[in-house]
């Protein structure tokens, strides 16, 4: 076993037992936090991946950002732990787990079979994934989306103060 | 050198992960967080593929979907709150009627 398998298994059991601790916990503020857990291990494995450019922005934009905006929600709304049993379809749990199991195992079992076909990970090259060659890359051939994007955080950032514009001036 | 299956793997994993928190829990705010968890996985596969082919575009995307989820984030979180404002309560299951 390499020492790049190694760490690979390291982080993705972390990642996955942090996930499954989002999923599990009754307090919203854990289970931000368990996600918290996810994004940074994300970050370490975009590392490995030779994306240094996205792991700073894995762990800025959406550890630090998004995560934050959610724990003001929370904040807002209240860490109420719900009566996670019952509700109105009583049978809609464990039917969800079951076709979720099953649709797990189908997912693993075509890639775990098809091992070598995708090809291997390997050292990426000096420069590659760097934030100089991002930058050339969506300054000139994705020029148009970067923009089209620039209108889309306007848009939403209109339309989350014109949401919270009542609960505002409350 | 890893096989990029792994990758894939571990997102698909997180994947279904979100999934089953979608359908299971009744918190909104859960809810959320799992959209959110797919959307990282989604990534990742992106990233994974972008190192194996040597080619910056799965990067690019990455960049976009990150973009896409900031600005979801914003209006998904501003409409639980006015939800929150007039319901009172975050659990899914309250919310069944159109009118509000």
């Amino acid at each position: 076993m390499s020492i790049d398998l190694l760490v690979l298994l390291v982080l993705a059991l972390i990642a996955i037992g942090a996930a499954l601790g989002m999923l599990f916990s009754r307090n919203v503020v854990y289970a931000l936090l368990f996600l918290v857990l996810v994004m940074l291990t994300l970050a370490v494995l975009y590392l490995i991946l030779g994306a240094p450019f996205l792991a700073l922005a894995q762990v800025t934009v959406y550890a630090g950002a998004i995560m934050v905006l959610f724990l003001f929600a929370v904040m807002v709304l209240g860490t109420h732990s719900l009566d996670e049993l019952g509700g109105p379809i009583g049978w809609q749990r464990p039917w969800a787990f079951f076709l979720t199991a099953v649709f797990l195992i189908e997912v693993v079992y075509a890639f775990a079979a098809r091992v070598g076909k995708l090809g291997l990970l390997s050292c990426a090259e000096a420069g590659f994934g760097s934030p100089a060659a991002i930058g050339k890359l969506l300054f000139n051939q994705y020029l148009l989306p970067f923009e089209v994007t620039s209108v889309l955080l306007l848009a939403a950032t209109i339309g989350a103060v014109v949401l919270t514009k009542d609960v505002l001036s409350e | 050198m890893v096989p990029t299956n792994y990758l894939i793997i571990l997102s698909a994993v997180l994947f279904l992960i979100g999934v089953a928190g979608v359908l299971v829990r009744r918190n909104v705010l859960v809810v959320y967080m799992s959209i959110e968890l797919m959307l990282n996985a989604a990534n990742l596969a992106f990233a994974a593929f972008a190192s194996a082919f040597g080619a910056l575009d799965g990067q690019i995307a990455v960049f976009f979907v990150m973009t896409v989820a900031a600005a979801e984030v914003a209006v998904g979180l501003a409409i639980l709150v006015t939800i929150f404002r007039t319901r009172q309560s975050v659990d899914v299951d309250s919310l069944h009627q159109l009118k509000g």
